[in-house]
C-alpha cells in the first residue's frame, strides 16, 4: 500500500467515525446541565427568599419581618414610604450612587486611556499606578474605611455626603479603570490616526470615533460602579456621620428588628437590575 | 468626474507657475526612532520629488522605512531632519488634519459603528461641506468605486474588497491633493489582489490624483507604477520607471529583490568597442556592454541577467554572443514556462525561464550538458 493510500484510507476512517457506542445518555450530558441549575439555585434561592417574604402578613405585635409564613399581602408596597429614615436613606443612596458613577467613571476612564497610550518616556510612574490600582481593589475594605475617617477626622472635614462621595469615588476608580482598559486592548489605533487623516481634531476624534467604540466598556465600567456604590456598608459605615445611606440603616435596623418595607426595597433594586440585564441583552442581539 | 477635473484645473490656475511644482517633495528627510536608549534609524537623509498625478510605489521588504516615509508625508510620524514639502508648501510640523493629503490604511481603519455613508462623508462634515453636497459627493464616489446601494451597510457586513473600495471612497472623496495607499492589497486573495490592481489604475486615471503606493509586492508595483522608488534598509536603491528597474537594476539589492535574477562576477579579459569582454574558458565568453564606466582589462566587473533573456540549447551557439557551458540541475514545470537550474563550468548556479510550446518539446532534463547564451545587451553591469 502505498503513502497516499494508506492515508485516504485514514482519512476515510476518520469520517465514518468511531463506530461504538452511539447510543444511551452520556454521563457527561446530564452533569453539565444538574450542575449549573445548582448553582443558579443557589446564588437565587437569598433573594427570592428576600423577594417572597416581601409579600407576607404580618399579624401580630411589631412590624417587623418574621419568617413564618402569615399570609399574602400587598400592604408593604402600599405603605413602602412609611417608615421614617428608611425611605430617605433609599434616596440617599441612590443619589449618592448616581453621583460617585458619574465622577468614578469619567476619572477611571480617563485614567484607562492613559495608561493605554503611553509609556513610560513620556509617563513616567505607569507601574506604579498599575500597583496602586491592583492594591485598591485587593486591600481589605476595613482597611480603607478606617484609613478614610482617619483622614476625614485629621483634616476636619465634616462626615456626611460629600464624605460618602469622596470615598466612594476612591473605591470605585480602579474597577472602572480596569473595565475601560480590558475594553481598549483590542482598540485599533490606526482608526484615531485615519479620522485625524480626515481633517478631525484631537476632539472631534476623541467624541466621534474613539468615545462611541470604547462605550461598552466604560457602561459596563459605570454599572459596576454604581452597584459597588449603593451595596457599600463597611466603608459607608465609617465616613457616613450624619448622612445614613441604605445599607447602614439597613444594618442599624437589624438589631430592633427589620421592617418589611426594607424587603420591598431590596426587591425593587434586584428587579431594576433585572431589566438592565435583560435590556442589555436584547441590545447586543439586536446589533449584528 | 468632469468637476473634479475642473476642481483640479481650477487648482492649477491658481497655483500659476506652481503647477510644476512636484506634488510632493522630501528634502533630506531622516527618522530616528529611539527604543531602549538605542537609535534605530527608519529613513536616512532621503531626498524624493514625487510629480503631480503620477502613480508612484515606494517599493521594499518590511523594515526598509517605506511606511515610515509614508507616515511621514501624511504627518504621523515627524521627521527627525528635514523637509517635507506638499505642492511647494512646507508641511513639516503641521499635523495631518491640517494636510491636503488622505491615507488608505493597511487594516482599512473603517469606523465600526459607522455605516458605509457615514464613513465616506466623514472627511466632508469635518470641512463643513453643505450637507445636500456631501450626499452628492459621497453617492458619485461610491459609484467610481462599484459600491451603489450599500450605503446602509456597516463595514463588517461588506466583504474584504468591498471594505478597501470603502476605505479607498473615503480618501478620494475629499478630492486630496495626493493619496497614500499603505499596502492596500496585502489583506486580499489573489484573484482579487489582480482585479483590484486594475481597478486602482483605472480609478487613479479617472480621478488624476497622485497616488503614492507602498508594497511590498514587486509584481504589484511593476503593473500598477508610473515610477518606482526601490528602498533597503532606510535609502532608496533607485528610482525610475517599472521596465528600468527590472531590466536596469541599479544595485544588487534592486536585482536581487525584483523578480529572479542571475547574478555573476568575473575579470575583464579586454574591451571590444564598447563591449566588456569576459573570458571564461576558450569556448565559453560573457559579454559586458560598459559605455560610460570605467572598466578596463583586469578590473572585475558584477552583472545580471533575467532568466528569460537566457537561451538554452545542446549546441554551441553562434559567436557574437555571450555563451557559457553549465549542468542542468533542476527542472521546473511552471504551465506557461519551464525553469532550469543550471550549474555552469565555473559553478555560478543561473535560473533560465524558456516558454513552453509543443514545437520545442522537451529541451533538457536533469543532468544534462548545456549551452547557455543571450545576447549582450541584456548583460547589465551592477555598481
Amino acid at each position: 500500500m502505498t503513502a497516499l493510500a494508506r492515508a485516504e484510507a485514514a482519512e476515510a476512517a476518520r469520517r465514518d467515525g468511531p463506530p461504538r457506542r452511539r447510543r444511551g445518555v452520556r454521563p457527561g450530558r446530564v452533569i453539565l446541565p444538574v450542575y449549573s441549575w445548582l448553582v443558579i439555585a443557589y446564588l437565587v434561592f437569598p433573594i427570592a427568599v428576600m423577594i417572597v417574604y416581601s409579600f407576607n402578613r404580618v399579624t401580630r405585635g411589631l412590624q417587623q419581618v418574621s419568617f413564618a409564613w402569615n399570609g399574602f399581602t400587598l400592604q408593604w408596597y402600599r405603605q413602602w414610604n412609611a417608615v421614617p429614615g428608611l425611605t430617605s436613606s433609599f434616596w440617599l443612596t441612590i443619589r449618592l450612587a448616581i453621583a460617585a458613577t458619574v465622577v468614578a467613571t469619567v476619572l477611571g476612564t480617563l485614567l484607562a486611556l492613559a495608561l493605554v497610550r503611553y509609556r513610560p518616556p513620556r509617563f513616567r510612574g505607569k507601574t506604579l499606578v498599575e500597583q496602586v490600582l491592583f492594591l485598591n481593589i485587593a486591600a481589605p475594605e476595613i482597611v480603607m474605611g478606617a484609613s478614610l475617617l482617619g483622614l476625614f477626622v485629621t483634616i476636619n472635614l465634616a462626615r456626611g455626603f460629600l464624605t460618602l462621595l469622596l470615598s466612594h469615588v476612591a473605591f470605585s476608580i480602579a474597577y472602572v479603570a480596569v473595565t475601560v482598559r480590558a475594553r481598549m486592548a483590542g482598540f485599533d489605533r490606526s482608526l484615531e490616526e485615519a479620522a485625524a487623516d480626515l481633517g478631525a481634531n484631537a476632539w472631534v476624534t476623541f467624541r466621534k470615533i474613539t468615545l462611541p467604540l470604547i462605550m461598552p466598556g466604560i457602561l459596563a465600567g459605570a454599572l459596576m460602579a454604581f452597584a459597588l456604590s449603593v451595596d457599600d456598608f463597611v466603608t459607608s459605615n465609617f465616613v457616613s456621620g450624619s448622612a445614613v445611606p441604605f445599607p447602614v440603616w439597613v444594618y442599624g435596623a437589624t438589631r430592633v428588628g427589620i421592617p418589611p418595607q426594607v424587603f420591598v426595597f431590596g426587591s425593587a433594586i434586584f428587579m431594576v437590575g433585572i431589566c438592565c440585564a435583560l435590556a442589555s441583552i436584547v441590545v447586543s442581539r439586536r446589533q449584528p | 468626474m468632469t468637476e473634479t477635473h475642473t476642481a483640479r484645473a481650477a487648482a492649477a490656475g491658481e497655483a500659476g507657475p506652481d503647477a510644476a511644482l512636484p506634488a510632493i517633495e522630501l528634502a533630506g528627510v531622516a527618522k530616528e526612532f529611539h527604543s531602549g536608549g538605542e537609535v534605530v534609524t527608519a529613513v536616512r537623509d532621503m531626498d524624493l520629488a514625487i510629480r503631480e498625478g503620477e502613480f508612484f510605489s515606494l517599493l521594499g521588504p518590511s523594515g526598509c522605512g517605506k511606511t515610515t516615509t509614508m507616515r511621514m508625508i501624511a504627518g504621523f510620524e515627524e521627521p527627525t531632519r528635514g523637509l517635507i514639502r506638499l505642492h511647494g508648501r512646507d508641511v513639516t510640523g503641521t499635523p495631518p488634519n491640517k494636510r491636503d493629503v488622505n491615507m488608505v490604511f493597511q487594516s482599512y481603519a473603517l469606523f465600526p459603528h459607522m455605516t458605509v455613508f457615514e464613513n465616506v462623508a466623514f472627511g466632508l462634515r469635518r470641512r463643513q461641506v453643505p450637507r445636500n453636497e456631501i450626499t452628492r459627493r459621497v453617492g458619485e464616489m461610491l459609484e467610481i468605486v462599484d459600491l451603489s446601494g450599500r450605503e446602509r451597510r456597516r463595514p463588517r457586513e461588506l466583504s474584504g474588497g468591498q471594505q478597501q473600495r470603502v476605505a479607498l471612497a473615503r480618501a478620494l472623496v475629499n478630492r486630496p491633493r495626493a493619496l497614500l495607499l499603505d499596502e492596500p492589497l496585502g489583506a486580499l486573495d489573489l484573484k482579487l489582489r489582480q482585479a483590484m490592481q486594475v481597478e486602482l489604475k483605472r480609478i487613479q486615471r479617472e480621478v488624476g490624483i497622485t497616488f503614492v503606493y507602498v508594497t511590498h509586492d514587486q509584481g504589484e508595483a511593476l503593473t500598477m507604477s508610473d515610477r518606482i522608488a526601490v528602498m533597503n534598509d532606510g535609502v532608496i536603491e533607485q528610482l525610475g520607471l517599472p521596465r528600468e528597474i527590472y531590466e536596469h537594476p541599479a544595485t544588487r539589492f534592486v536585482a536581487g529583490f525584483i523578480g529572479t535574477s542571475n547574478l555573476l562576477t568575473g575579470t575583464v579579459t579586454r574591451l571590444a568597442g564598447e563591449l566588456a569582454v569576459i573570458e571564461v574558458s576558450e569556448a565559453e565568453q560573457i559579454l559586458v556592454p560598459v559605455r560610460g564606466l570605467r572598466v578596463g582589462p583586469g578590473s572585475p566587473l558584477e552583472l545580471t541577467v533575467r532568466p528569460e533573456k537566457i537561451d538554452l540549447a545542446t549546441r554551441r551557439p553562434a559567436d557574437g554572443a555571450c555563451a557559457l557551458r553549465g549542468t542542468v540541475t533542476e527542472v521546473v514545470y511552471l504551465g506557461t514556462s519551464t525553469s532550469f537550474a543550471v550549474t555552469t563550468t565555473t559553478g555560478a548556479e543561473m535560473v533560465v525561464f524558456r516558454q513552453n510550446s509543443a514545437l520545442a518539446g522537451d529541451l533538457a532534463g536533469r543532468g544534462d550538458e548545456v549551452w547557455l547564451s543571450w545576447q549582450p545587451q541584456h548583460s547589465y553591469p551592477i555598481g
